[in-house]
C-alpha cells in the first residue's frame, strides 16, 4: 500500500515539474500585472490588451498561415515521396530514405545554417525561403507517417483494381489513398505541430520583419519594447487549447481503437 | 472505356507506362531533397574548407580546436547535455516503468499528460519557466544559477522525448519473459537487471540520442534562462553567422557537429525507421 502511494506521488511530482510553470502563467494571465507573482485582483485586462494589439494578432495569424501552408506542401510532397519510395527499386529507395532521414536526426542549427547559406546564393531571404525551410523540417515526418500504412496495405488490392479495369490513377485514388489516409492525416498534424514549434530555422530563413510566435516571444524577452504581459495571455490560450486538442484527439482515438477491437 | 474499344494496344501502353509511374512519384521528393538538403550541406562543406577569399584551407578547424574559448564552449555544451541526459533518464525510467506495469485501463491517457508538452511551442514553455524562476528569485541569481537554470530548462523541455521511446519499448515487451525469469527463481531485482533493463535498451538509446544531440545546440533555452551568459555550441554557430559574419568558421563548427551526429546515429543504429518513428511520427 505504502509502496503504491509512493509510486503515485512520484508520478505526481514529475507532472508538477512539467506543469507548474504553465499553470502559473495561466493563473497570472487573469490579473493586470507586469510580472508573474504579483496578483492585482482578477481581471481580463491582459486578454483585452492581447486582442486589441494588432501587431501580435497579425503575427499569430502569420504563424498559423505559415504552419498550414508548410503542412499542406509537406503532406503532398511527403505522401508522393512515400508512395514513390515504396514502389521504387530497393537501392534507389535506400539512398533516398537515408537522405530523407538527415533532417530528422540533424540538429536544427545545422539545417538552418545550411539553408541560410543556400538562400544567400539564390534569391536571399523571402517568404519562399521561410516556407522551404519549414517544409524541409516537416516533410521527412510525413514520409515517416505514411510509410507504415503503405507497408500494412494488402498489395493485391491495387493489382485487383487494375485487373478489374481501373486506370492506375483511379486505383491510386480509390484504393491506395483511402488505405493510407490515416497516415497522411497524422503526417499533416505532425507537420503543423513542428512548424508551430520551430524557432531556429525560422530565425535563419525568415525575411526581415517577419515574425512567428517563436521568434516574436524570444525577441520580446530580449528587447522589452513589446507587450510582454499580453503575451502571457496568448501563452495561456495556447497552452489550454493544445492540451484540450491533444487529450480530446487521443480520447477519441482510444475509443475508436477499443470499438474496433470489440467489433473484431 | 471507349478508348479501350478504339485501340487496346494504346491503352495497354498507357497502362504500362502509368504503372511505371508509381515509382516516378518519388521524383519531386528526390529533387526537393537534392536541392534543399544535400546541396545546402555541400555548401557548408565548401565554406568549412575555404577562407574568406575562397582558397582551400584547414585553418577553420585548427582555429576552432586551438581556441580556448571555443573549446570551453564545447566542454560546457557537452557537460550540460550529459547532465541533462542523465537527469532525464533517471526521471523518466521510473515514470515509464510505473505506467507500463500499472493495471490502469486508461494508462495511455496518463502517459499523454507526460508527453503533451511536446506539442506546445517550446519558446512559450521556456518563457513560462523563465517567469516562474523569476518569481522564486532564481533567475540570474549568480553564475551557478545561470548554468543550473539552463540545465533545468533543458530537462524541462526534453523530458517527454526521453519518456516516449522508453515507454514504447516497455509496453511492447513480452511479459512472459518476466514470468519465466520468476519461475526460474529470479528475484525482482535480478528480473529487472537481467530482463527488463536490457530489453528496454533500444528505447533508452533512442531517448538518449533524442535528448543529448539537441541539448548541445538548443541555444534558445541557454539564452533565455542563462541570461545570455551561458554559451553553448548552437549559440557559437549562430554568433559566427549573425554577428561576426564569419561563415567559414561557422560552417566548420556546423560540419564538426554534423559529423558527430551522423557517426553516433550510425553507431547506435538510429537510422532504422523503427527508431526514427519514436521521434514523434507515432504521436498523432
Amino acid at each position: 500500500m505504502v509502496k503504491k502511494s509512493i509510486k503515485w506521488i512520484y508520478l505526481a511530482l514529475v507532472l508538477l515539474f512539467l506543469y507548474t510553470p504553465l499553470l502559473l502563467l495561466i493563473v497570472y494571465s487573469f490579473t493586470n500585472s507586469d510580472i508573474v507573482g504579483n496578483w492585482q485582483g482578477f481581471s481580463f485586462a491582459l486578454y483585452i490588451r492581447l486582442f486589441k494589439n494588432k501587431e501580435i494578432m497579425g503575427m499569430v495569424r502569420d504563424t498559423m498561415v505559415l504552419a498550414l501552408l508548410a503542412a499542406t506542401v509537406s503532406t503532398i510532397l511527403g505522401t508522393l515521396g512515400a508512395i514513390g519510395l515504396f514502389y521504387s527499386k530497393k537501392r534507389t529507395a535506400s539512398v533516398v530514405e537515408y537522405v530523407s532521414n538527415i533532417p530528422l536526426v540533424n540538429t536544427e542549427i545545422v539545417t538552418a545554417v545550411s539553408l541560410a547559406l543556400l538562400f544567400s546564393l539564390l534569391s536571399g531571404r523571402s517568404y519562399f525561403s521561410l516556407l522551404t525551410g519549414h517544409v524541409v523540417i516537416c516533410v521527412p515526418f510525413v514520409v515517416l507517417s505514411v510509410m507504415p500504412k503503405l507497408k500494412q496495405m494488402d498489395p493485391h488490392l491495387y493489382e485487383a483494381a487494375l485487373d478489374l479495369g481501373a486506370t492506375p490513377a483511379r486505383a491510386m485514388f480509390k484504393i491506395v489513398l483511402p488505405e493510407i489516409l490515416p497516415g497522411i492525416i497524422a503526417g499533416f498534424m505532425l507537420a503543423v505541430t513542428l512548424s508551430l514549434d520551430d524557432y531556429i530555422v525560422t530565425a535563419f530563413t525568415a525575411p526581415e520583419g517577419f515574425d512567428t510566435i517563436s521568434t516574436y516571444v524570444y525577441n520580446a524577452v530580449k528587447t522589452p519594447r513589446n507587450d510582454l504581459p499580453a503575451l502571457r495571455a496568448l501563452s495561456a490560450l495556447i497552452f489550454v487549447a493544445i492540451i484540450l486538442i491533444v487529450l480530446g484527439f487521443n480520447l477519441i482515438k482510444t475509443k475508436n481503437d477499443t470499438k474496433q477491437r470489440s467489433e473484431k | 472505356m471507349e478508348s479501350v474499344k478504339k485501340s487496346p494496344g494504346f491503352f495497354a501502353a498507357i497502362k504500362k507506362n502509368l504503372r511505371f509511374a508509381r515509382s516516378q512519384l518519388l521524383i519531386p521528393y528526390a529533387l526537393f531533397l537534392a536541392l534543399f538538403v544535400v546541396f545546402p550541406l555541400l555548401i557548408i562543406l565548401y565554406y568549412a574548407f575555404t577562407d574568406k577569399s575562397g582558397a582551400f584551407t584547414f585553418k577553420n578547424f585548427t582555429n576552432f580546436f586551438s581556441d580556448a574559448t571555443a573549446i570551453s564552449v564545447l566542454l560546457v555544451s557537452v557537460g550540460i547535455a550529459a547532465v541533462t541526459t542523465v537527469v532525464c533518464l533517471l526521471l523518466s525510467y521510473p515514470v515509464c516503468y510505473i505506467l507500463a506495469r500499472s493495471n490502469l485501463k486508461k494508462k495511455h491517457v496518463l502517459l499523454m499528460l507526460f508527453v503533451i508538452p511536446m506539442w506546445i511551442n517550446f519558446v512559450l514553455r521556456i518563457n513560462a519557466l523563465r517567469e516562474f524562476l523569476g518569481m522564486i528569485g532564481l533567475l540570474g541569481l549568480n553564475d551557478f544559477a545561470n548554468y543550473f537554470n539552463t540545465t533545468l530548462g533543458m530537462v524541462f523541455d526534453y523530458l517527454p522525448f526521453m519518456i516516449l521511446p522508453i515507454y514504447t519499448t516497455l509496453i511492447k515487451m513480452d511479459k512472459s519473459l518476466i514470468e519465466a525469469a520468476k519461475d526460474l527463481g529470479a528475484d525482482n531485482k535480478t528480473v529487472f537487471l537481467k530482463v527488463t533493463l536490457p530489453m528496454s535498451a533500444p528505447g533508452i538509446i533512442s531517448g538518449v540520442t533524442m535528448v543529448f544531440m539537441p541539448t548541445m545546440t538548443s541555444y534558445v533555452i541557454s539564452e533565455s534562462l542563462g541570461l545570455r551568459k551561458v554559451i553553448i555550441l548552437g549559440k557559437l554557430i549562430d554568433n559566427y553567422f549573425t554577428e561576426l559574419h564569419n561563415w567559414n568558421m561557422g560552417s566548420a563548427i556546423a560540419l564538426v557537429l554534423l559529423v558527430i551526429i551522423l557517426v553516433s546515429m550510425l553507431i547506435t543504429g538510429q537510422f532504422k525507421d523503427k527508431n526514427l518513428e519514436n521521434r514523434g511520427a507515432g504521436l498523432w
